[in-house]
């Protein structure tokens, strides 16, 4: 069992996410520099936190030119897991990875709080050690987090349980009031038609120890680790 | 060349000054050399009016590495192998010009110098003073600067954990933006400011050389704010990104063993940073301006050397490693470029590729003329220190409602969570409480931060108010648990030629001085910022100080809300609930209610140590469970926001306020309002004893009303929407 976190010009959560996963949950995880295209022995590839080439132009759209982009690819088509966190969920929505797009935050600016998410669905590699209608504390930190999608491809996420977390009070409650950037329907997280790509806004990595407030988001690299144990 | 007083103006050097250099030289500069001197001598850089004074400042303990002035920053040892690099400084005219760019390029500028002695930066704070808002400018200057902060800071992923911000008349037209940026590194692998060794390429790697901000140093940072339109090309332009990837680039270069020196591109840009580097090692260097890799074509030797296009870093290195750490910059998609060689002689000789053009002993240029103003002139107005008492105009209650929701001390979470202070994962305690706290990964230690600075105390006793200042920060970090062990300063002023300003200058850092050494924190680092006036009016003295606190991990570090109901609340420091009548002298309550600033600030430093000291004790012995310390607004609104934060209640003993005015709101110094379980309260007021530090009982916390004995009755909800109304 081997996470890849992948490291573009500007990326800062890598960091982070190699911290929590092997520091702190004890799991495997090595870096993978943008131009690697030989992504084999990687079980699951985290797309983390932070700026691109500076999210120059918009968001992603210079990282979706990177080398290891095809590769990523084949992996994904593989079957193989792919988590995009906060830039790196913006990155998949560019290259085509998820439906939708990141706007704007609706207030217009930069948040950086933290946040209440409602487990929509269990049933996949990232979210199985939790029930359906759970509340994680995972904090956000972004300018760019508001999720778009067409009313069609939204009925479609809604109606193949693709919508992983929503924003939402404390006990789950979710309207606008919880809704931090303006994002359709509160969403928070998606996955994609197979199952096999996350994309979240809010930062896991940043909640894997009481110590930093909340360690929820330790739920979500212990599941995957579970998972992929299951499958070999 | 025609020297006359427009050019000598150009380049802030005055004839005397010119004519000194002519004697040094033996002969008249050119235009280049001239320039040369210029910022080197420029207040910004040459320190004139102030590098005897700081000189005065306590700069050593046990723990410090590299003090003032040796190196880019100081540098702590905190045990475990490892060292804190931490430094402040500031970008007050380029934020007044243009306010999202300067302070941007401010945050910029702090976190290459924490590079620049090998450390990753690992939290930025921010010291901000703005005109009152509503003022014509202010909504503009502090939305740009609040902007500029977030982008540039948050695109490198270093958390921004903390600070203040505070408004008042005389910042309208010149805002204060002092960044304090913290770094970490093995103590073992602290890089050096050095040229090192002759022979050594000269390896200039980040950004292009643009036009922007030539003069910055000499013409904008260095003399008073009158006709700023006109100095908008000298405020430079930031690129984050290429920020980052710097930080990551010279991280790598730093860890091959192979860089024997480093500096930063600040001031003065390629001039102070290699003249800087030169003068260290005493060697000489040679730069060929053909070959900076320019961001437009035709630039000349002197727009080159002047330049302080950002995010650029000089790195000397041996010949034979040069393409091993070009590779790594290449990687990251950066410049390293050779343009030059350490050497022998120890001058600076500038070549534009072809012809030499300037050649420079480097004392001339590093030994920048020093001044002291005659204070004996000074025009003082000892009216402002007798307190005026103007009749209340509103109650208690609505006096209390009225200050918690007033800019100073209201609420600043709408500004705080436009910046990430989270990233890194190290954030303990962030912005909004007494001070930040951040675990260090791989040791058992953790270190806390603050940044103060309370202007009208000093407005009003410049000695006497700095003294406060370096209390305050120390005491913001002692209630989180940490012990303070080193200061870093930015001593904003107005114009120092003038007898009165001189004069602060001089009592400020004398008072500042006399702190440091009662709390045994040396001032390993700082900036003078200087010429901080327009047309129309001058700043207070505003020296700001950053603290730096360490404690084991083994302790629960303490915030400043009420944690539980039903705990007991005490006041350590003072055995009354009673104020005097001083303990309004430069009070936010005057200023706020009557837009008066009067009276004699007063502080016991001795007792302040010891009030410190214990609450330290407590905190490591788990005996409180909150610890905020009163300062503006004094113990009303101390308590008001343990409330607000902690979303708990509060009422006192049945207390009668004869001066209710002084009693709640007066600012005596050296008072910390703390929390704890009432099983315990026994024992902590058996600690305060046998350390001989005054303690009074006050009250216990509540679900939610909020009552001050016979003045406030109220409730949590009206007391936290008022806290919480301060900012939009």
């Amino acid at each position: 069992m081997l996470f890849g976190v992948i490291v573009f010009p500007g990326t800062w959560s890598d960091t982070d996410c190699h911290y929590a996963i092997q520091d702190v949950l004890g799991f495997q995880a090595e870096y993978v520099w943008h131009e690697e295209t030989n992504l084999s022995k990687f079980d699951c590839l985290i797309l983390p936190g932070g700026f691109s080439y500076g999210d120059y132009l918009r968001t992603g759209s210079i990282a979706k030119l990177s080398p290891i982009i095809q590769s990523l690819s084949a992996h994904i088509n593989s079957g193989k897991l792919v988590i995009g966190i906060c830039n790196g969920f913006q990155i998949l929505c560019e290259c085509g990875f998820l439906p939708g797009a990141l706007l704007r935050n609706d207030c217009l600016e930069f948040r950086c709080v933290q946040t209440h998410l409602k487990v929509e669905t269990s049933n996949n590699p990232f979210i199985n050690l939790c029930n359906v209608n759970d509340v994680l504390e995972i904090p956000i930190s972004h300018g760019e987090g508001n999720y778009y999608a067409d009313p069609e491809t939204i009925g479609l996420l809604e109606k193949n349980n693709q919508i992983a977390f929503r924003y939402s009070s404390p006990n789950g409650e979710i309207n606008s009031n919880y809704n931090p950037n303006g994002s359709i329907n509160n969403i928070a997280g998606i996955l994609n038609s197979s199952g096999n790509v996350l994309g979240m806004m809010p930062h896991p990595e940043r909640s894997c120890e009481a110590l930093l407030g909340s360690d929820d988001g330790s739920l979500i690299f212990k599941s995957i680790s579970q998972w992929i144990s299951q499958q070999n | 060349m025609k020297i006359d007083k427009t050019l000598l103006d150009e380049i802030a050097l005055s004839e005397k000054e010119y004519e000194k250099i002519v004697e040094l030289m033996g002969r008249s500069p050119n235009h280049l050399e001239l320039g040369l001197f210029g910022s080197m001598w420029s207040e910004h850089c040459g320190y004139k009016h102030s590098k005897h004074l700081i000189k005065t400042l306590p700069s050593q303990s046990s723990r410090v590495l590299s003090e003032s002035g040796q190196e880019n920053a100081g540098a702590i040892d905190i045990g475990d192998g490892y060292a804190v690099v931490f430094k402040v400084e500031s970008h007050n005219h380029p934020s007044a010009v243009e306010p999202f760019q300067g302070a941007a390029t401010g945050v910029g500028g702090i976190v290459r110098d924490i590079l620049a002695m090998g450390a990753r930066p690992i939290a930025i704070l921010n010291s901000l003073r703005f005109g009152p808002p509503g003022a014509s400018q202010t909504d503009h200057i502090f939305n740009g600067v609040v902007d500029g902060i977030s982008w540039y800071g948050n695109c490198l992923g270093i958390p921004n954990v903390g600070g203040e911000i505070y408004f008042d008349h005389c910042y309208e037209d010149n805002p204060l933006v002092n960044a304090l940026c913290v770094g970490l590194v093995k103590a073992d692998n602290i890089a050096s400011s050095s040229a090192k060794s002759v022979g050594n390429t000269v390896l200039l790697v980040g950004a292009e050389t643009g036009r922007d901000g030539i003069h910055g140093a000499s013409g904008l940072a260095s003399r008073n704010l009158d006709s700023e339109q006109e100095m908008r090309p000298t405020v430079q332009v930031g690129n984050p990104f290429l920020e980052k990837l710097l930080i990551e680039g010279c991280l790598e270069a730093l860890e091959t063993g192979h860089v024997e020196g480093i500096q930063d591109c600040g001031a003065a840009g390629l001039t102070s940073s290699t003249v800087e580097a030169a003068s260290k090692a005493g060697l000489g260097i040679t730069i060929d301006t053909s070959k900076v890799p320019a961001r437009e074509e035709g630039m000349t030797p002197y727009e080159i050397m002047l330049s302080e296009s950002q995010e650029r870093m000089i790195l000397f290195v041996r010949p034979e490693y040069v393409s091993e750490i070009s590779l790594i910059f290449t990687k990251w998609g950066m410049y390293a470029t050779d343009i030059g060689e350490v050497i022998q002689s120890p001058q600076i000789v500038i070549s534009d590729g072809t012809n030499d053009v300037a050649q420079i002993p480097i004392q001339y240029l590093t030994d920048a003329p020093s001044y002291s103003t005659n204070t004996s002139l000074a025009k003082l107005d000892s009216n402002k220190n007798t307190l005026h008492r103007p009749a209340p105009i509103l109650s208690p209650q609505d006096t209390l409602v009225s200050l918690l929701s007033s800019q100073n001390i209201g609420s600043k979470e709408s500004v705080y969570q436009k910046y990430d202070s989270q990233v890194q994962t190290n954030t303990l305690i962030g912005p909004q409480h007494s001070a930040a706290v951040l675990r260090i990964k791989d040791t058992t230690r953790m270190i806390s931060l603050s940044i103060d600075c309370n202007s009208r105390y000093c407005f009003l006793d410049p000695y006497i108010g700095s003294q406060i200042a370096v209390a305050e920060a120390c005491r913001n970090v002692s209630c989180t648990g940490a012990t303070p062990i080193a200061l870093t300063d930015c001593l904003n002023f107005a114009n120092p030629e003038r007898p009165e300003i001189y004069l602060q200058l001089e009592q400020s850092i004398s008072g500042m001085g006399v702190a440091a050494q009662i709390f045994d924190t040396p001032i390993v680092s700082g900036n003078a910022s200087l010429y901080n006036q327009s047309d129309s009016c001058e700043i207070y003295p505003t020296p700001i100080v950053g603290c730096l606190g360490l404690m084991p991990n083994s302790i629960n570090p303490c915030k400043s809300g009420f944690v539980d109901i039903n705990s007991d609340v005490f006041i350590l420091g003072t055995d009354t609930i009673h104020c005097d009548s001083q303990s309004l002298s430069g009070s936010e309550y005057y200023s706020v209610m009557h837009h008066s600033t009067t009276g004699t600030p007063f502080i016991d430093l001795e007792l302040e140590f010891k009030v410190q000291a214990l609450c330290r004790d407590l905190i490591s012995q788990n005996l409180i469970l909150s610890a905020h310390d009163c300062s503006e607004g004094g113990l009303a609104v101390s308590l008001a926001e343990s409330c607000s934060i902690g979303n708990i209640g509060f009422k006192s003993s049945d207390f009668i306020f004869d001066d209710w005015e002084a009693d709640l709101f007066g600012e005596t110094q050296s008072r910390i309002v703390v929390s704890c379980h009432s099983t315990k309260s026994q024992t902590l007021i058996e600690i305060a004893q046998k350390a001989s530090v005054p303690i009074i009982h006050i009250g216990s916390t509540t679900q939610d009303s909020f009552q001050l004995g016979n003045s406030i009755n109220s409730n949590i909800i009206t007391i936290k929407d008022a806290w919480q109304s301060a900012l939009p």
